[in-house]
């Protein structure tokens, strides 16, 4: 208890104090994750849309392949991304290994499957009350996608969220394929990891307090504009 | 819609070159050493002045030796800097780096609880300390990481005639990790445990664990330094890991290494000049 005190003072100290070394590792948090946010966006909430209208033989399998990588291991991901970086590998001579750019890949690799499998089950049922009316304006299952991709927007904001939760909160990946350097590919999971070795115990705790701050913050915000929008769009 | 996916992707792309450009521009090297230098603050300490003199930034990977020296291997870093010797110039033989060079020692010390159930305290034989620890079954937690402490853990074991193999699962614990969640584990299970001075001195939570064993010239832990052969991974930046090697080994560096204390006490003691200490 007294520790979690300590980390509580402590987490409240590194903010007030604006801790250089914590906001540069915070803005670096930040800016992994939500590239590989929108990245995996990119691919998945497509992938998502066309898999809720497709239909054609083999499709169950493929969905049951994209729900099992919602389970991927952070760890199995950033193995797979270290063996394809690494100078030794097919991607080598790029020199992308132990760089932020490889932990955008690592983490964008790890949640495109969720940002799929989630966007995938919200618009099947979208499509399903809509499959009639869509059809009866002529338009193909594939013209369907942009719209029901806009008119399931509030819901995908969710989707979103997870994505970015899953990819801010991973440490297996980014440990493996950043390395953890100090001052460059050091992020908030990577540096708790860190200060848990040192037994630095309540600064760890302390990081971990102001990492979940970071992602409420977020979260309410996104809460927030979807609100905003939503009553502007009602 | 797909004005949106076009912008989107472009975004996307901007957002990932603008990563790797800042990365390409910097003059930085990569060292993959050990956890023990990292976590012991001893790089926080000596890399900003080399960074300062050189204008070369030191990314430093911080892994067990046999991780480290792998990371050399598939040609991901370049320059090593770790401590197990044999190991070592194994890989120098095998023509994935070039000449191993002494940089610096500290000492390993045995740990264990104040309660010491296998009354090793004071002991200077390294040996027969585990000898008892074995005798008493008392909980012993190892590394199990192919690190330098680990290497140096198994060598220990293998002069004192035991074999720690018989208590696996039982009170022989191979975690398979770096040394401070390895301290983490021995405060917790109130276990024994070989580790380097350097992070002993810098770890935090040692509740009531305490060097019981040290001084023993078994203990000795020499540090290494070596460049990755530039012929086998070609991109290898050799002129500023040379540099960055020529700095550790000159006197600026040494007395940069040799400056370095927490709570008034030296971490490691640099021995680049000094003829080969017996090990």
């Amino acid at each position: 208890m007294n520790d979690i005190g300590t980390a509580a003072a402590t987490a409240i100290d590194l903010v007030v104090t604006a801790d250089p070394a914590l906001a540069r590792i915070v803005l670096l948090s930040l800016r992994v994750s939500l590239t590989a946010l929108l990245i995996a966006a990119l691919v998945g909430l497509p992938l998502g849309a066309l898999l809720a209208v497709a239909r054609f033989p083999g499709r169950g399998l493929v969905l049951s392949v994209l729900n099992a990588l919602m389970g991927l291991p952070p760890v199995v991901a950033g193995l797979l991304i270290y063996l394809l970086l690494s100078r030794s590998g097919p991607l080598g001579p790029l020199g992308l290994l132990f760089t932020p750019t490889a932990m955008i890949i690592a983490q964008a690799v790890l949640i495109a499957p969720i940002l799929a499998a989630l966007s995938r089950e919200v618009l099947e049922g979208l499509w399903e009350e809509y499959a009639e009316q869509l059809r009866s304006f002529g338009a193909g299952r594939l013209r369907a996608v942009p719209t029901l991709l806009w008119d399931g927007r509030f819901a995908l904001l969710t989707v979103l969220l997870a994505g970015f939760g899953r990819a801010s909160a991973e440490v297996g990946a980014v440990m493996i394929v950043g390395g953890n350097i100090d001052g460059f590919t050091r992020v908030m999971t990577t540096a708790i990891a860190l200060e848990t070795s040192a037994g630095n115990l309540p600064l760890a705790l302390a990081l971990g307090m102001v990492l979940m701050a970071i992602v409420l913050l977020l979260n309410a915000a996104a809460q927030a504009t979807r609100q905003v929008a939503q009553r502007a769009g009602a | 819609m797909t004005k949106i996916l076009r912008r989107g992707l472009l975004a996307a792309a901007l957002a990932l070159a603008a990563t790797g450009g800042a990365a390409a521009q910097d003059r930085s090297i990569t060292v993959a050493s050990t956890t023990s230098t990292e976590q012991s603050g001893l790089f926080g300490h000596i890399l900003p002045i080399f960074t300062r003199d050189s204008g070369i930034a030191v990314r430093v990977v911080a892994l067990g030796t046999g991780q480290a020296l792998d990371v050399g291997r598939r040609g991901d870093a370049d320059v090593v800097f770790v401590h197990d010797r044999a190991a070592e110039e194994r890989f120098v033989r095998e023509g994935f780096g070039l000449e191993r060079r002494h940089v610096m020692y500290n000492d390993f010390v045995v740990i264990g609880p104040a309660a010491d159930p296998a009354r090793i305290a004071g002991l200077t034989d390294t040996t027969e300390a585990l000898r008892r620890i074995a005798g008493a079954r008392a909980p012993f937690v190892s590394r199990g990481d192919r690190s330098g402490t680990h290497a140096a853990e198994l060598r220990l074991w293998q002069q004192a005639n035991t074999d720690p193999a018989q208590g696996r699962g039982q009170w022989y614990r191979e975690i398979g990790q770096g040394m401070g969640p390895a301290l983490n584990t021995a405060a917790a299970q109130g276990g024994y445990i070989l580790a380097d001075r350097g992070t002993w001195l810098a770890f935090r939570n040692r509740q009531d664990l305490r060097v019981l064993v040290e001084g023993d010239a078994r203990l000795f832990n020499q540090y290494g330094v070596m460049l990755v052969n530039p012929q086998r991974h070609a991109h290898v930046k050799a002129a500023d890991g040379q540099r960055f090697i020529d700095w550790i080994l000159s006197p600026a560096g040494q007395a940069a290494i040799a400056s370095y204390k927490v709570g008034g006490e030296q971490l490691f003691f640099p021995n680049a000049t000094q003829p080969e200490p017996v090990s």
